[in-house]
């Protein structure tokens, strides 16, 4: 297995995953100028999807790229976490994942952005700018909900308790993230845990809300053992055009 | 056009002041928010600008219905980029709408118990791809025509939302075009959702300026006032001759066997549409119109707790800082 | 009961040197909101390298009717501006 190719597959995977569900909200979300927050988020995610697939794609030297990847890769093929696949609900629960991701994000790409491979460096140091305001927005957000009115605390404490579970597997440390290290590419996710159970913390309490009591922690997504059943369902929407049209230009 | 029909109010006022008013537009005077204006002024541009607000965000809903499903992360990101400018759009002109005194959630209300219209056009299905490519085409082509001479209507609100309009959407009928190019060079099926696009969205586009400037009553009263600048019939007309040479470019058939070139006049003769069609869209009985709105009805209803937090939290935050002080 | 947010004017500074110039307006529930919503909604192309928010009902601002008073007085002034005095060609540049 070529492990930076796995490597930057789950950061492309996880960018085009959650910039997917993301877009879902474009035409619906509570205000308009949220609406339009939305669109910037997913807009900013499906950028760092073209830079890491596209690299990810070199890499592999296959002649294959970004879309190949994201269009004609099937479920057990994509290394994308779990939490970030499986549907947004509500306006609570996909501002909470986003939270989630962010307060991951923003150490992880500013620890990449010192990797050893100039090109990881550069695509994270860009990433960083935008994940770093997506932090803020969406720690504030949550915390403006969990602290507004009993639904709304109620709403954000039930995304909390969903997405909870799917949160650990973020700071993985398998045989990639191992060989990632070695390399001088990138820590391993799991060094990330404490920096981000302070932001968690803070967040949390800020929103009025309780930090579940498990440490349980699904897995299957990032090394693409076992998806959810979810992730079947966005491709079948998204790679629609380019299944049903093989070898069609657009 | 994106605010069709729209009746304008007869006005009971002072004829001096009334004068006084016209002499200002006449004289290309911009009226500002506090200015004293006709009350028939006043709820014409509500109605009219609050029209073209609901219809950006509805117009939301067709294109977005391709979001997902975009066949390539370029195409996904121009589109999902030209979406969210109409909401971008829809927010400036309620912005506007609101300096006369009406809420943004007011106009909203309006919009889903169906006192206040949105554009017919959007009340079309996207079937295919290809109809992302019609729609920046067309209907942003034929929105374009419409929104540029309103850059120097006389209300100075709307007059600098639709500044901004138009220099971002500039991009969107090229976008539009692209996507249309990809498709007619592309093979068999392509070329054959491009016509078929064509073929669903030619009259639709037509109508948007309006009816027949014979059976438009409500022209004359908003030319005078410089809050409608052309006639319908002078805007379709100058659509009608700047489209057909691109649909040649692309090889594509413009659906209607009455299209000729008129020598004399020098433009295209072409086949008005559907009116019984128009009116029936404009009534509620278009294909999408249930639809959009439930969907806006929707959106409106799942978010309502979200705005009612939003503004909680603010005020507990303000008081919290006040405590602290 | 109205939960409706407040209504914000949003003032963009286009590049390093130059004035914030009023972009347009948007609804927010308290500053920090509507700044971020400034930067999304009015940042998008690139615009800005400076933001403020302004909430519209603490915009004092002068009346229509009294335009007369207000403005027409400065037009009598002439001399405030530097074309009034006329200085020979041979003095230079001045």
């Amino acid at each position: 297995m070529d492990h930076l190719f796995e490597f930057l597959l789950r950061q492309g995977d996880n960018a085009l995953v959650l910039g997917h569900r993301t877009s879902e909200w474009c035409g619906v979300a509570p205000a308009l100028e949220e609406d339009i927050a939305l669109a910037n988020t997913a807009l900013d995610l499906i950028g760092q999807t073209q830079l890491w697939l596209g690299y990810a794609a070199e890499v592999e030297g296959k002649g294959r790229s970004a879309n190949d990847l994201a269009y004609l890769r099937d479920v057990y093929d994509f290394r994308n976490a779990l939490m970030l696949e499986v549907p947004n609900n509500d306006f609570g629960r996909t501002l909470m994942r986003q939270f989630l991701f962010d307060a991951f994000q923003v150490p992880w790409l500013t620890a990449l952005s010192a990797s050893s491979d100039e090109r990881v460096a550069g695509i994270a140091a860009k990433s960083l700018k935008e994940a770093t305001y997506h932090l803020e927005r969406s720690s504030e957000t949550v915390i403006a909900l969990g602290d507004g009115t009993d639904e709304s605390n109620r709403r954000m404490q039930d995304a909390l308790d969903y997405l909870w579970p799917y949160a650990g597997e973020l700071f993985g440390q398998d045989a990639t993230d191992q060989a990632m290290q070695d390399a001088g590419v990138a820590p391993v996710p799991a060094s990330m845990r404490s920096v981000w159970d302070t932001q968690i913390e803070q967040t949390l309490s800020a929103a009025c809300l309780s930090r579940p009591d498990t440490s349980f922690a699904h897995s299957g997504g990032c090394n693409g053992s076992r998806h959810t059943e979810h992730l079947g369902h966005m491709l079948a929407v998204m790679q629609t055009l380019q299944r049903s049209y093989p070898g069609a230009v657009w | 056009m994106y605010a069709q029909m729209v009746k304008s109010e007869a006005t009971k006022d002072d004829p001096e002041q009334l004068a006084a008013f016209q002499a200002r537009v006449d004289a290309d005077e911009k009226i500002e928010p506090k200015d004293w204006m006709p009350e028939g002024y006043r709820k014409t541009l509500i109605r009219q600008i609050g029209q073209h607000a609901h219809s950006e965000i509805v117009g939301q809903l067709p294109e977005g219905n391709w979001i997902t499903r975009a066949p390539t992360l370029e195409r996904k990101a121009n589109l999902l980029a030209k979406v969210q400018d109409e909401a971008g759009h829809g927010l400036y002109l309620y912005c506007a709408a609101e300096t006369l005194g009406v809420s943004r959630d007011e106009l909203t209300e309006m919009l889903l118990n169906g006192q206040m219209k949105y554009s017919s056009i959007f009340n079309y299905p996207t079937l295919t791809w290809a109809d992302m490519g019609a729609v920046g085409w067309l209907v942003d082509g034929a929105a374009i025509m419409n929104q540029v001479p309103l850059q120097r209507t006389s209300y100075g609100p709307y007059a600098r939302a639709m500044v901004r309009v138009c220099k971002e959407e500039s991009f969107h009928q090229r976008q539009g075009f692209h996507v249309m190019m990809a498709m007619a060079n592309g093979t068999a099926d392509q070329k054959r959702m491009a016509q078929d696009a064509l073929n669903r969205f030619w009259f639709p586009a037509l109508m948007m300026f309006g009816p027949s400037d014979k059976d438009s009553v409500h022209s004359s009263q908003s030319m005078a006032w410089k809050i409608k600048m052309n006639t319908n019939d002078e805007l379709r007309q100058k659509f009608v001759d700047e489209t057909v040479p691109q649909a040649e470019y692309l090889g594509l058939t413009i659906p209607d066997e009455k299209l000729t070139w008129n020598e004399d006049t020098k433009e295209y003769d072409f086949t008005e549409p559907n009116w019984d069609e128009f009116f029936d869209v404009i009534s509620g009985n278009g294909p999408c119109n249930v639809d959009r709105i439930n969907m806006r009805q929707k959106a409106w209803d799942d978010g309502a707790w979200v705005r009612e937090a939003m503004i909680e939290h603010a005020e507990k935050k303000a008081a919290r800082k006040l405590a602290a002080e | 009961m109205s939960n409706e947010w407040p209504l914000w004017e949003i003032f963009i500074r286009g590049q390093h040197g130059m004035s914030h110039r009023h972009v347009g307006s948007l609804h927010a529930a308290d500053a920090e909101h509507a700044m971020k919503n400034a930067r999304d909604v009015y940042t998008r192309r690139n615009e800005g390298v400076s933001i403020w928010v302004v909430e519209a009902e603490k915009i004092t601002a002068s009346s229509p009717s009294a335009k007369g008073p207000m403005y027409d007085p400065s037009r009598g002034k002439v001399y405030r501006h530097p074309t009034f005095y006329d200085i020979p060609d041979d003095v230079g540049k001045m």
